[in-house]
């Protein structure tokens, strides 16, 4: 019963944080808003037992993404903490896509059936297993992701790189 | 002789079952449960700001001793008091607020970063059975936990609306994204010999040999060991990596803004971090709590004193690094040297006698011959610039 009302305490908080990342005006705001919502799904993994997943999103997500996002904001001119409005003249008809979307949604997942079987609530996955599995199973999409990313590197070192200077005469 | 020995070793971990086993006697089990958590949090709670005042007074002794005076020694014996009257003044001392500053921001950032400092510690295996919470990934928490301290940090320096303080928050940023990836790719290697990410398992893997196996007598151990101790100190920004608080450049970087007990929880966190970094680093590659004779939470608190007194000995010594000089140090140097040694490991897993020993250290100087070689500065050619007659 207190699991359940923390759960959806923290699911609360996370919504709000959410909205402030759309409304608030500063920038800065919204970045750290990101980061505490962020923060609070971490949170519901480690509430549901998953301590790895909850691990790397605080790795990834709060320590890369976000980190990577106050980059691009010190690039900016909004680092001197400008406020800029984040709606304009389209935000009904958005509003109005966004709750047919919910809607669909609610939809889909009121008629999927979801399975509790006796196998799912003993599965316990390790980081043994997930470790045996990417590099068994999953090796192949492993090595193209990889790929992938060491591609995106070297773009952006390509992209970066300014031209030789032309010699001068 | 080893009966006495055995009680000193585990007399904190006896000393807590006793506790809780007086009042499993009249108290149901849940609570008992809940005042175990507590007699944790309460002494991991009073462990860092203790551990953290006098290593600030540790620091300005040696500090004295390596400058040719004394350090404090007013306050009580040897300066024994110091902190606490530190402590005083820091809560005594006017909180200013600049006027333009992000107030909300300005008050949270100081207070948000001593949460990350703390919630370290929970991994941090102080002695045999003495890891608060035995996680069964320590060493990946630790490494997503330290990963947040750049907010904080970047948040005060933003919210204070000072350019000095934005410029320290700004290499901040810069500097912990370099050198956190080597310093997790350092901890490879450790990792994937103890086949495990708990801490616990890592110092248990490195026992044998009268609790002298640890991984620093490996070259890939020794290697791993001053990569993650050298990424160490610049993730708490401490010299000669202190750019983010340059006081020669930056006032104090991104604290300038800052006075009173907001300050000195900047500073708590600082400490706390080295702290913990140097007791993670001995738990990682110096055994943790193994070793002969000694209790083994001496062993590990002994280790990790010796790692700060390192740390303090470097501030002493070497003067700040340059930005470019830094980054490239992360960047061409550390980071292409760790992904040797994690090489170097996998081979080691299979073969460990003396050829092994001698491959490796070969492998070690060619590739750290080549590095220092591809890293030689680049001396731009004199110019003359002749006075116009």
């Amino acid at each position: 019963m207190a699991a359940k009302f923390g759960t959806y305490a923290v699911m609360a908080v996370i919504l709000i944080f959410a909205l402030g990342v759309v409304t608030l005006r500063n920038i800065f705001h919204c970045a750290l808003c990101l980061a505490a919502a962020l923060i609070g799904t971490a949170v519901l993994y480690v509430a549901f037992r998953a301590e790895y997943l909850a691990a790397i999103q605080i790795l990834l997500y709060v320590g890369a993404v976000v980190t990577l996002i106050i980059f691009a904001i010190m690039l900016t001119e909004h680092l001197a903490g400008k406020t800029v409005r984040q709606n304009n003249s389209q935000s009904p008809l958005a509003i109005a896509g966004l709750l047919g979307f919910v809607a669909l949604l609610t939809v889909v997942i009121l008629k999927t059936p979801w399975p509790v079987t006796q196998t799912a609530l003993k599965a316990k996955v390790s980081v043994m297993a997930l470790g045996e599995a990417l590099m068994g199973t999953y090796v192949f999409p492993f090595e193209v992701i990889s790929i992938i990313l060491i591609a995106a590197l070297i773009g952006t070192v390509v992209i970066a790189k300014k031209d030789a200077p032309e010699e001068r005469l | 002789m080893t009966k006495i020995l055995e009680f000193i070793d585990s007399i904190f971990v006896a000393a807590k079952a006793w506790i809780l086993c007086l009042l499993g006697h009249f108290l149901p089990a849940w609570i008992v449960v809940l005042v175990s958590i507590t007699i944790s949090g309460v002494v991991i709670l009073c462990l860092g700001p203790v551990i953290m005042m006098y290593l600030t007074l540790l620091e300005r002794k040696l500090i004295g001793r390596i400058q040719n005076r004394y350090g404090p020694n007013r306050v009580g014996i040897w300066g024994l008091l110091q902190p606490i009257a530190d402590g005083i003044k820091m809560f005594t001392k006017e909180d200013i607020v600049p006027a333009n500053a992000d107030k909300v921001i300005h008050l949270l950032a100081p207070i948000a970063i001593v949460v990350p400092a703390l919630m370290i510690f929970l991994v941090v295996p102080f002695g045999k059975g003495m890891t608060t919470v035995n996680l069964n990934i320590g060493l990946l928490y630790f490494i997503a936990v330290s990963s947040i301290t750049i907010l904080p940090i970047f948040m005060g320096s933003w919210a204070s609306r000072n350019k000095y303080s934005l410029l320290g928050g700004m290499r901040t940023a810069a500097q912990m994204i370099s050198y956190e990836i080597p310093m997790t790719l350092a901890v490879v290697p450790a990792i994937m010999m103890s086949q495990s990410l708990a801490t616990n398992a890592i110092v248990l893997a490195q026992a044998g040999g009268h609790g002298l196996n640890w991984f620093i007598f490996t070259p890939w151990g020794i290697v791993g060991f001053i990569i993650f101790f050298l990424c160490a100190t610049a993730e708490c920004n401490r010299p000669p990596f202190d750019l983010p608080e340059a006081e020669s450049e930056l006032v104090a970087g991104f604290h300038t803004e800052y006075s009173g007990m907001k300050f000195a929880l900047f500073y708590m966190a600082e400490y706390m971090n080295a702290f913990t970094l140097c007791g993670i680093a001995a738990t990682l590659f110096l055994g943790g709590w193994q070793g002969p004779f000694l209790p083994s939470w001496l062993w590990f608190f002994g280790k990790t004193f010796i790692l700060i007194c390192v740390m303090i000995w470097f501030r002493g010594t070497f003067p700040r690094f340059r930005v470019d000089h830094l980054m490239a140090f992360a960047w061409k140097f550390l980071l292409p040297l760790t992904l040797i040694n994690i090489l170097l490991t996998a081979l080691w897993q299979f073969t460990s006698n003396l050829a092994a020993w001698c491959g490796s250290i070969l492998v070690l100087g060619i590739s750290l011959w080549t590095l220092v070689k591809l890293n030689r500065t680049f001396v731009p050619e004199k110019r003359h610039y002749p006075l116009e007659s």
